[in-house]
């Protein structure tokens, strides 16, 4: 579903964002992108959508190349991937519907039934009450449903989430990424850049560990080897170890048929070949 | 292109009035002009086909001379085929218009005869450029004591005519870059306001097709109305000033101007505004969007 091959990305000033990266993820994976703050984490997610092209190496996104990529079919391309902007990215002078009903707009989807796909996962993500408010009118977890609202109106293959916990408090982000679960759960790629570690530690997903534009760990190893194993640049870690569990107890708020951890403590078995 | 289109160039429009009242402004000065000249070369050209139909050559002859050596001087004119009308007018005839003429003066009719009043041809060429070879010709004639042509007044109000469509064209090619200019300008500068909502777009899958058209229809819309209010205003001033130019400009068959003639001045002019709003717009697109 997504390949990069020995992908490294210069930037006009010199500095690489990235250096040499390979990795795979599978279609219906939930993938957490790990890392500090410029690590490399938003290039990846930028070059996926083709914002941005590779300096050297090969990036496959649901079998388009994104190099070779003519710029008429960019927009096939991103109508293919839906993507949580790290800034949302939501249209302020337009309502929550119509900012969710964008991609459908700009695929030329008729509008009644539009308004019925819109209507379905605004209901699905909880924000239907908010559906003729403006985005300055809704709190920070509301406009993150929001965008990933968005990020799945033309029922994408791929959900790229940048940092979608970024600015909440825990228990917000722990619905944020029980909603992203939820998705995966239907089949869809999640590819989840974080540097929250309470979210990784306490989900049993692969953890692909970026710093300083390079990729750190091992396949299938613990994460406190990511060190050890930092010199080979590619690193996929399992968490099956770190549960919910330890968290929940700080999220009284949160209602018990909506605690994460009832479903996240279930053991992944494609997270074993990892 | 969908509803939705247009309804975003409507909002698009709508939510910067001032910006949209200036491009239609500069659109409309441009048409005012436009119309204006048109109105002054149809005028003019009118002009010259009524001088051009007058009799150009008028040959008068001498008293002595006889009706059978006037017909053979008409044959010799006519068979140059240079004659698009001849007409000859007798001492009788001359007297009668010169009575017409002065019918609100006894005293000037009194003193004339038809005597004293010479016969003569009334010549039309079919070209303005024969006129010097038939106004030779007569002159040689020992039966024509004067010759009068109108030549000079014609080929003055051909050149004037000239000059004037030229320097016309000038100012509107003139206009119309001025005019592009600005739309590119304004369509510009909102591109450039609404740039991170494109962007966004842009991320989420539109074609650039579906960025660029709501601008592209804005300048067309703009191009439009102007040259609707261009035509409105100069047509309204014509129409007030007809009486006083239909009793200046007597004789000439120019007013009333036919409504045809304005509404293919109107369909010509929206033509030419949907051609400028789209070349500025999509310049502007080009320029901003990339």
């Amino acid at each position: 579903m997504i390949r990069l091959d020995k992908v490294s990305k210069q930037f006009p000033t010199g500095v690489f964002a990235l250096s040499d990266i390979s990795f795979e993820i599978g279609k219906g994976e939930f993938v957490f992108l790990v890392g500090p703050t410029g690590s490399g984490k938003t290039t990846i997610f930028r070059l996926l959508t083709r914002e941005i092209l590779p300096t050297t190496g090969e990036i496959i996104v649901d079998n388009f190349d994104i190099a070779k990529l003519p710029n008429n079919k960019i927009s096939h391309l991103r109508k293919k991937i839906g993507v949580v902007f790290q800034d949302l990215k939501l249209l302020m002078d337009r309502t929550i519907f119509e900012n969710i009903a964008l991609p459908l707009e700009v695929s030329d989807i008729d509008s009644i039934a539009a308004t019925k796909i819109v209507e379905d996962i605004m209901e699905k993500v909880g924000i239907l009450a908010h559906r003729d408010k403006f985005p300055i009118q809704l709190s920070g977890g509301e406009l993150q449903r929001a965008a990933i609202a968005r990020a799945l109106t033309l029922k994408p293959d791929i959900v790229l989430a940048d940092e979608p916990t970024g600015n909440l408090d825990q228990a917000t982000a722990v619905e944020i990424v029980k909603l992203l679960l939820d998705i995966n759960s239907t089949g869809t790629t999640i590819v989840m850049a974080t540097h929250n570690e309470d979210v990784v530690k306490a989900l049993s997903k692969r953890v692909i560990i970026l710093d300083k534009g390079e990729l750190v760990g091992k396949d299938g190893k613990k994460l406190n080897t990511s060190t050890e194993h930092s010199e080979k640049k590619s690193a996929i870690i399992d968490v099956e170890d770190r549960k919910l569990e330890d968290k929940s107890k700080d999220r009284p708020e949160t209602k018990s048929e909506d605690k994460p951890e009832e479903k996240i403590t279930k053991k992944e078995n494609e997270d074993e070949d990892f | 292109m969908k509803t939705k289109t247009f309804k975003t160039t409507w909002r698009n429009i709508r939510r910067s009035p001032y910006q949209a009242f200036a491009a239609v402004f500069v659109m409309a000065l441009t048409f005012l002009f436009i119309s204006f000249f048109t109105f002054l070369l149809f005028g003019s050209s009118k002009a010259i086909s009524y001088f051009e139909s007058r009799p150009q050559v008028t040959a008068f002859f001498k008293n002595e001379v006889k009706q059978g050596d006037i017909d053979n001087l008409k044959n010799q004119l006519i068979a140059t085929n240079k004659i698009s009308s001849i007409k000859f007018v007798s001492q009788q005839d001359a007297l009668k218009i010169y009575k017409e003429q002065n019918k609100n003066d006894p005293l000037l009719l009194e003193l004339v005869t038809a005597d004293i009043l010479p016969a003569s041809l009334e010549i039309s060429t079919t070209r303005i450029q024969d006129l010097s070879a038939i106004d030779n010709m007569l002159k040689v004639s020992p039966l024509v004591s004067d010759v009068v042509f109108q030549k000079d007044v014609v080929s003055v109000l051909t050149s004037w005519t000239n000059a004037l469509r030229s320097i016309g064209l000038g100012l509107i090619i003139v206009l119309s870059l001025v005019s592009i200019f600005i739309m590119m300008i304004i369509i510009g500068v909102k591109i450039s306001h609404k740039k991170s909502d494109i962007e966004i777009m842009r991320l989420i899958g539109a074609d650039r097709w579906y960025v660029r058209w709501p601008f592209i229809l804005e300048g067309v819309s703009y191009g439009v109305v102007g040259a609707i209010l261009g035509w409105l205003f100069s047509s309204g001033v014509l129409w007030i000033a007809s009486p006083f130019l239909a009793s200046f400009l007597k004789g000439m068959s120019i007013f009333p101007i036919s409504l045809l003639f304005l509404f293919g001045l109107l369909g010509a002019e929206i033509i030419v505004a949907v051609i400028l709003g789209t070349l500025s717009s999509f310049l502007a697109v080009l320029r901003y969007l990339k």
